[in-house]
């Protein structure tokens, strides 16, 4: 980019320059990034080139004396082999299947709402965001207060509802329910999120376009299905990009509210690392593991990030 | 009025504002449910059917604040007379306060580390930001990228090396390790947000500044920082939420010393068994002040949390 400045600076002579100029701006620009480039390095590439070479051998955090062995492949192959890391597979794909679902549908209904607006709709966007601002741990622990049998108030307001008696189920204690146990305190946290981004999706569909297909009598019906979400689809992706990320690292939330439990129905991939990291020490073991979590994840955004570009494009 | 056929009819409006309205006291119910909690006693927090109308007590805060120890009556008869309201408080149901608990240490570890690694992080991102936004910078769409997917690692995964990383550089529990850690977390976030702050201010401004003789540092902070400033100070609330609300990492690296609030507030038990209203008197002192927060934010709510993908 020619901008007046480097043009004048390049006609003065180069001693002169510098000190119009003070260091040169390559300089500063190095002096600028180098710091931020630094500490990335240092604490995020650093230590995954750590995990990677770990993850060829069998070290023990907890057995430091221990020879270290090169295991060549063999951590990976015993994962990939292991029932149990295809059990919390599963569970974290139902999580991350069933959050990603009801909070687009709950999200964008309502985004859609709101774009009404309606007197006053600025006040309640602000308070139903606040949800997804907070700790999840400390909101997730308090989550197994509202779960309580008897005592809970979400037991009480399902059964008022259904006539049930409110001691006789357990959202986090049943095998069957504590899946949905979770996905309820993160649908309830996680869809303003998604509400917000389709709001900006929505508004950003300009109003000639509605007013064009009024006069060609395009029925409502068919401008929402012609107009609203083609055009809304780029943010919609966005926002299930996010989310979907997010919910594969899920840790905070799920671990206070159900701890994994019971048995392993819960224990979603991020847990179970946790568990075979920091409780039975297997650091090569849980080293592979977290390289395979993390190529799953950036594959799987790799991907859809290239089709939510050809979304764009259209 | 003018007619328009792009405005919802008042039916449509007052149809989506009571949807919308439902929702939103559906939503803040489990909230106000915790600063409630807070202020019952702890036989009202567990009574059965869950009590809307209570008599408020401080019982949870005070049990927030002091560890205690059960007395039996006899013991308690030869006790001193109560020197405090809260002592008072605490001896009606048969207990005695044995000292201070560890929640003011672990609220202030949390101010300590939030307000550090922002700070910090602050400082970096915005002289990382005005470099990708002015300068030719080489491999900067990669570096950028690179910057953003360190985002994309789940904690656990980069934990274990930076578990071992810190216990070599003895920084295992302490207020300086999780500050560089929540730094380097959080400069992803700040160096796109703040980059697309900057490029918003445009350049004639530095320019018209460096032919009156400023050099680019003084063109940096004498021209561009004022003109930042409110997206520095947004994104600077966006650091100190994330900081302040982590969980994973403060979990495996901090235990004592440097330990911040939210692993902590789970782990409050009263004696003799889980007291909520401690717990939500804990979970209160903590969430109320984001709150404050989000209320401040509300503009650049969507900005921060897409990483500046989406601007209104």
């Amino acid at each position: 980019m020619a901008n007046p400045v480097t043009a004048a600076a390049k006609a003065t002579p180069e001693p002169v320059a510098q000190k119009i100029r003070g260091l040169s701006d390559r300089t500063i620009a190095w002096i600028f990034v180098a710091p931020t480039i630094f500490l990335l390095l240092a604490v995020n590439i650093f230590p995954l080139i750590w995990t990677i070479r770990l993850s060829f051998t069998n070290y023990r955090v907890n057995r430091p004396n221990n020879d270290v062995e090169w295991v060549g492949l063999r951590n990976y192959e015993r994962i990939l082999n292991d029932p149990d890391i295809w059990s919390t597979m599963q569970a974290t794909a139902h999580f991350l299947i069933w959050t990603i679902v009801l909070q687009v549908l709950i999200g964008f209904t309502l985004a859609y709402l709101i774009n009404k607006k309606f007197k006053g709709n600025d006040l309640w966007t602000t308070i139903i965001v606040f949800p997804m601002m907070l700790s999840p741990a400390v909101v997730g622990n308090f989550w197994t207060f509202l779960y309580q049998p008897q005592i809970g108030l979400f037991n009480y307001v399902v059964a008022f509802f259904t006539g049930a008696d409110p001691s006789s189920f357990s959202m986090i204690g049943d095998v069957n329910l504590a899946p949905w146990a979770i996905v309820i305190a993160d649908t309830w946290m996680w869809t303003p999120f998604v509400m917000l981004i389709c709001l900006a999706g929505l508004r950003s569909i300009p109003d000639s376009i509605y007013e064009a297909a009024e006069c060609d009598r395009a029925s409502k019906w068919r401008q929402f299905w012609t107009i609203t979400i083609p055009m809304a689809l780029p943010f919609l992706m966005l926002a299930v990009l996010f989310r979907g990320i997010e919910n594969f690292k899920m840790f905070d939330l799920v671990v206070q509210l159900t701890g994994g439990g019971p048995g392993n129905i819960t224990t979603l991939t991020s847990i179970d690392l946790k568990r075979e990291a920091f409780e039975k020490w297997r650091t090569g073991y849980s080293s592979a593991y977290a390289v395979i979590l993390f190529v799953t994840v950036f594959g799987l955004a790799a991907i859809y990030v290239k089709a939510l570009n050809k979304v764009k494009e259209r | 009025m003018s007619f328009s056929v792009t405005e919802p009819t008042n039916r449509t409006k007052w149809f989506a504002g009571i949807a919308v309205v439902l929702y939103a006291v559906i939503t803040i119910i489990p909230l106000l449910w915790i600063i409630a909690t807070g202020f019952k006693s702890p036989e009202d927090a567990i009574a059965y059917p869950p009590k809307v109308v209570f008599e408020p007590s401080v019982e949870g805060y005070v049990n927030l604040f002091t560890s205690r120890t059960r007395v039996n009556e006899d013991a308690m008869a030869e006790l001193p007379p109560a020197e405090t309201w809260y002592e008072e408080l605490v001896r009606e149901k048969g207990q005695t306060i044995s000292g201070p608990s560890r929640y003011g240490e672990r609220f202030l570890n949390s101010v300590i580390i939030g307000f550090g690694s922002t700070i910090l992080c602050m400082v970096l991102g915005t002289a990382a930001a005005y470099a990708f936004s002015r300068f030719r910078v080489p491999l900067k769409d990669d570096l950028l990228f690179f910057i953003l997917s360190t985002r994309m690692m789940p904690p656990i995964a980069v934990a274990i090396p930076i578990f071992l990383m810190f216990r070599n550089l003895g920084l295992n529990d302490t207020h300086l390790g999780m500050i560089l850690l929540y730094t380097a977390v959080n400069l992803s976030l700040s160096v796109w947000l703040l980059k697309g702050f900057i490029d918003e201010i445009p350049v004639e401004y530095e320019e018209a500044a460096l032919i009156d003789g400023y050099t680019r540092f003084q063109a940096f902070y004498k021209v561009v920082l004022p003109q930042a400033a409110t997206g520095i100070a947004s994104t600077a609330i966006f650091c100190l939420i994330f900081a302040w609300n982590e969980y994973a990492f403060a979990v495996l690296l901090t235990s004592g010393t440097a330990q911040t609030a939210p692993p902590f507030i789970p782990t409050i038990i009263g004696v003799g068994g889980k007291d909520w209203p401690a717990v939500a008197a804990g979970a209160t002192i903590f969430l109320v002040p984001v709150m404050v927060f989000t209320i401040l934010l509300r503009k650049h709510l969507l900005r921060g949390i897409t990483f500046g993908a989406v601007r209104k």
